[in-house]
């Protein structure tokens, strides 16, 4: 195992978008995320030496919901910065698309209006003021936060400002969104909600969500496969499809479907202290899984 | 209108019980007036000489604002500068902490055979004096941007000015404007400093330099007058520029919860 050197790293992307200058077909070239044997240690406040990541390996399909779960303080955060390019393994490899990272507080600059939080991505990609706003106002008012515009982010509710900072992740225009318990804030009911409208937001414009969640009932009700990582040092032992329709409908919480998977899952994440061998989805699952979002998914190249 | 009465009565009676004291201290013949002189004859003073006050304050008001402003773009560009740079901040931070120390008398002859009678030697010392708070809480006020916050402006493609434009200054913002308003605490006796270690020519020499003439002529109360007029001033400073600071900054003034 050897530290991947900047160059590498993007060629190891570029071989997993399979756009490779020569034309390689690579193995994965449907691949938004790649991950394979990753190490990561960081050193804490105290000086003690961390092992976040040992040997993680992990792989989403482009247009896949992944959900990762883990005990807390498994390195699921750290992960998701590896994807996100804000660190580098200290050895394995690690190729994604480009990702946007929506960290656990929503982070609305409070300076800001709503409507500029929202457009925040395209103020950065260039756009003038007025310009970013027009871009962000027709999903604003979808994701019925019409008449918030200029409300200051302290005015908000938990829900609406979770929306907003999604939208503002949304509108960046990445195609591999990185989630890092985006709803763990939030009560019941308004965490519901927004299960339901993340569905429909993916539905309308798909994109590979990488879902790191504590919460197993959540990554049933949102991901197409979910991956159960060990405790600290953190590595996947467990990978469970969610072969149901990304439907609120299929994913009735109280359901026999969501209940079989939830049980499965509990007990993978509390054997996952054992390390048990990891029982891993076939391949082809992110394809006949039965989920019809995924038909026709656009081929996500590099934004540019 | 009654909820501004409230407001206003609580300065106002203990401005009078300062005033009373002193006035009772002095009329019982405790102090010789001419080392203390009573409200009554500093309130007179100023009456009689309200002409030559006028001219003195206007020089003085005309070196503090200046003086604050160039001490405000200075240090709030230094304050940037040390934060992008961990080698500057090395460099330059002990050196700025020990202009601090440096005694303005010793330097006064060596401004004014530079730059001569006017203004500019007045500017340079009220710049020395004014401008380490701002740098100070610049750099505190940039380093305590939440890290996750650059987090997600770098994955949302922002480039180290961009992050810096869009998060890092505005949120630094309402700190640099409290190393303001010390500044200008302190810019009025800066202005005081200035005026008495540096000569000038001309017909008024601002109200510090008026202060000590005055003392050395046993003018106390126009002395005392002349300091009057400098309190007030920098009262009225300071509350213009907290003014300012709520509208460049309001989101600094938001009260936590829904009392608003």
């Amino acid at each position: 195992m050897q530290t991947i050197q900047p160059e590498y790293r993007e060629r190891e992307a570029e071989q997993a978008r399979g756009t490779l200058a020569d034309g390689t077909e690579s193995a994965r070239a449907d691949s938004a995320v790649l991950i394979a044997e990753a190490t990561r240690a960081y050193t804490d406040r105290r000086g003690n030496r961390v092992q976040a990541l040992d040997g993680l390996s992990l792989h989403a399909a482009r247009g896949e919901v992944l959900a990762v779960v883990g005990p807390s303080g498994c390195g699921k955060t750290t992960l998701l910065e590896l994807i996100c390019g804000l660190q580098e393994p200290d050895s394995g490899r690690v190729a994604c698309d480009p990702a946007v990272l929506m960290p656990q507080r929503d982070l609305l600059l409070p300076w800001l209006s709503a409507l500029d939080n929202a457009a925040l991505a395209l103020r950065i990609a260039g756009d003038s003021r007025a310009r970013a706003r027009d871009g962000a106002r027709a999903l604003f008012a979808e994701l019925g936060l019409a008449g918030f515009e200029r409300a200051r982010p302290h005015e908000l509710s938990g829900g609406m400002r979770q929306r907003v900072a999604f939208l503002r992740t949304l509108l960046s225009g990445k195609p591999l969104l990185c989630l890092d318990e985006p709803f763990g804030a939030l009560d019941a009911i308004t965490r519901q909600e927004m299960h339901e409208w993340l569905t429909g937001a993916l539905a309308r414009a798909p994109r590979t969500v990488v879902l790191v969640t504590h919460d197993v009932e959540e990554a049933i009700v949102l991901a197409d496969r979910v991956a159960i990582l060990s405790p600290r040092p953190g590595r996947v032992v467990a990978e469970l499809c969610v072969e149901l329709p990304r439907t609120s409908a299929a994913r009735e919480r109280t359901g026999e479907a969501v209940t079989a998977l939830r049980q499965r899952a509990l007990r993978a994440l509390g054997e996952g202290a054992g390390r048990t061998t990891s029982t891993r989805c076939r391949e082809a699952s992110a394809n006949d899984n039965g989920t019809d979002s995924r038909d026709g998914a656009p081929n996500w190249g590099h934004p540019r | 209108m009654r909820r501004r009465i409230l407001r206003v009565l609580p300065p106002a009676l203990l401005a009078l019980a300062l005033i009373g004291t002193w006035e009772a201290y002095v009329d019982a013949g405790s102090v010789n007036p001419i080392v203390l002189p009573a409200p009554h004859a500093i309130a007179a003073a100023m009456w009689n000489n309200a002409g030559l006050l006028a001219a003195n304050l206007e020089l003085t008001a005309q070196e503090v604002g200046l003086g604050i402003l160039l001490a405000l773009l200075f240090g709030f560009a230094l304050g940037v500068l040390i934060h992008l740079s961990p080698a500057l901040r090395r460099a330059v931070y002990p050196l700025a902490v020990g202009s601090q120390a440096v005694p303005v008398a010793l330097i006064g002859v060596l401004l004014v055979f530079w730059w001569g009678f006017g203004v500019l030697p007045k500017l340079f010392v009220i710049v020395l004096i004014c401008f380490f708070p701002v740098v100070v809480t610049t750099v505190d006020g940039l380093a305590s941007v939440d890290p996750d916050q650059l987090k997600l402006l770098r994955t949302l493609g922002a480039s180290r000015w961009q992050a810096l434009r869009l998060g890092e200054l505005p949120a630094a913002l309402p700190a640099a404007l409290s190393g303001a308003r010390i500044a200008l605490a302190v810019g009025v006796i800066g202005a005081y400093i200035a005026e008495t270690s540096t000569a000038t020519s001309g017909p008024y020499a601002g109200l510090g330099h008026q202060i000590v003439a005055d003392i050395n002529g046993l003018q106390t109360p126009r002395a005392y007058a002349a300091a009057v007029v400098l309190f007030v001033f920098a009262i009225a400073c300071f509350y213009t520029l907290a003014l300012a600071e709520r509208l460049l900054a309001p989101w600094a003034h938001t009260p936590r919860g829904e009392n608003r």
